[in-house]
């Protein structure tokens, strides 16, 4: 009990600053993107569970030989009134701490999940204003701006792919093609539930060195993964061109017509940040893509897949088995 | 009868044009010469279309922020609360701009590039 809560505490900060920090500067995820993304589900996974496993296994260690023994008198005291004598202070504060911390976690994830649904709700009204359906095909509408600009919206059966008149000026067929293919792979893929996950762990844990470096490599991932659909079917040149274009038009800030907070929609605080430009974590994600795609690395071999698969599994399985095997054998 | 999406976005088209406030009987007029205009067969919001119809996508256009009324004036007269460009520059921040907030409402074909790697793409286009 009293070794669980240590070793699940050290896994936590192993986790949350070493390995994230090693995986971000690794060369192997660009050859297999697919087992980088499950790897940094289960560090994030891990992390958490660890992180709080550590709190709770400590805080109850004087009222209970494991994890549910534990648990059990813990609701014997909350329910019945049992007296709470043999807790001392650390333990309780270890308590207080992992129910707030898991409460915290959940809160987060509901609240960035109605953020950015309200947020695409807003964009996708506007759209259908301002929009019109493209010749591509259902879900894909025209924009008119004359910066070359392509993103999808997610939004289930109501996603949709948007185009700018300027990107359509500027690519080729084939291109057009690429980023149309590249975009669908974000919305087929269901993307949007990674970057729904990931933005939620930053938000909730910020100053947390793992969350900030797996949005990174998750936002870096999805663009790779898609990148790959896309050249099932088009050439590299076509998709190498397609976003050098794309790139070299868009480092352009936009024009804002009229002043700020003319807008209903800019009178709240955070908003403002949307005139800043460039954020710190998106530049290295283009440079790394083109590199990739310019300089390809052979696919990882399978040996080292599987080597992977099973790390992730293993970063699962040992806090978890922790925590409840020995609620089982006792 | 046209679709109500269909509708909000044929008075945002009007007022977006005009210069000045307008009422919703004025709307209906201009509805209805539009679609006159365009065609006879599919000429749905002709003459049928009730000025009630045309005040519930007014206020459904207020609800969402685009349009406001002018208070004081009777008949009610109503205006676009920003331009299209304006509303189009807003999208178009969404979709540019990158404040790491916004990073998981849109998948962008490309993220944020810094001038100098913009730069460096566009020497590479011009080798290809």
């Amino acid at each position: 009990m009293f070794w669980t809560s240590y070793f699940l505490a050290v896994l936590a900060l192993v986790l949350a600053w070493p390995v994230p920090v090693l995986l971000s500067r690794a060369e192997w995820p660009a050859r297999a993107p697919f087992m980088a993304m499950v790897l940094w589900q289960a560090i994030a996974l891990a992390g958490g569970l660890s992180m709080i496993g550590a709190m709770l296994v400590y805080g109850l260690e004087p009222i209970g030989d494991n994890l549910i023994a534990g648990l059990r008198s813990l609701a014997g005291m909350v329910l019945h009134n049992e007296p709470t004598t043999a807790l001392g202070f650390w333990h309780l504060f270890a308590l207080s701490a992992a129910a707030l911390l898991s409460a915290h976690l959940v809160f987060t994830l509901l609240l960035t999940y109605v953020k950015i649904e309200r947020q695409r709700r807003r964009h996708r009204e506007l759209l259908a204003l301002l929009a019109s359906p493209s010749d591509d095909g259902p879900g894909t509408v025209v924009i008119n701006h004359e910066s070359p600009v392509a993103y999808c919206l997610p939004g289930g059966a109501r996603s949709v792919t948007v185009l700018s008149d300027g990107l359509m000026a500027a690519l080729e067929p084939a291109e057009l093609r690429a980023v149309l293919i590249h975009e669908n792979a974000h919305l087929s893929q269901r993307h949007d539930l990674l970057l729904w996950a990931f933005a939620a762990w930053r938000q909730a844990l910020p100053w947390f060195p793992t969350t900030r470096l797996a949005q990174v490599a998750v936002n870096s991932l999805i663009e790779m993964l898609a990148d790959d659909v896309a050249l099932r079917t088009e050439s590299k040149g076509t998709l190498i061109k397609a976003i050098a274009i794309v790139a070299s038009g868009s480092a352009r800030p936009v024009e804002r017509f009229g002043p700020p907070g003319t807008s209903e929609r800019d009178s709240s605080p955070e908003d403002s940040s949307l005139s800043g430009t460039g954020g710190a974590d998106s530049p290295r994600t283009t440079a790394s893509r083109v590199s990739r795609l310019l300089s390809p690395k052979p696919p990882l071999p399978a040996a080292q897949r599987a080597l992977v698969l099973a790390a992730s599994a293993m970063l699962l399985a040992v806090p978890t088995g922790l925590l409840i095997v020995p609620g089982f054998l006792g | 009868m046209a679709s109500l999406g269909e509708l909000e976005r044929a008075v945002m088209d009007l007022l977006w044009a005009g210069q000045e406030a307008a009422t919703a009987n004025k709307l209906r007029d201009l509805l209805a010469q539009d679609s006159a205009a365009t065609d006879g067969i599919a000429g749905h919001q002709g003459k049928d279309l009730a000025v009630t119809t045309v005040l519930t996508v007014l206020s459904r256009l207020e609800k969402k922020g685009l349009v406001e009324r002018e208070r004081g004036t009777r008949p009610h007269r109503y205006q676009a609360v920003s331009s299209r460009a304006d509303h189009t520059a807003d999208l178009m921040h969404e979709a540019l701009g990158s404040a790491p907030d916004r990073e998981a409402v849109l998948a962008r074909f490309i993220g944020s590039v810094s001038e100098s790697e913009a730069a460096t793409l566009r020497k590479l286009l011009g080798k290809n």
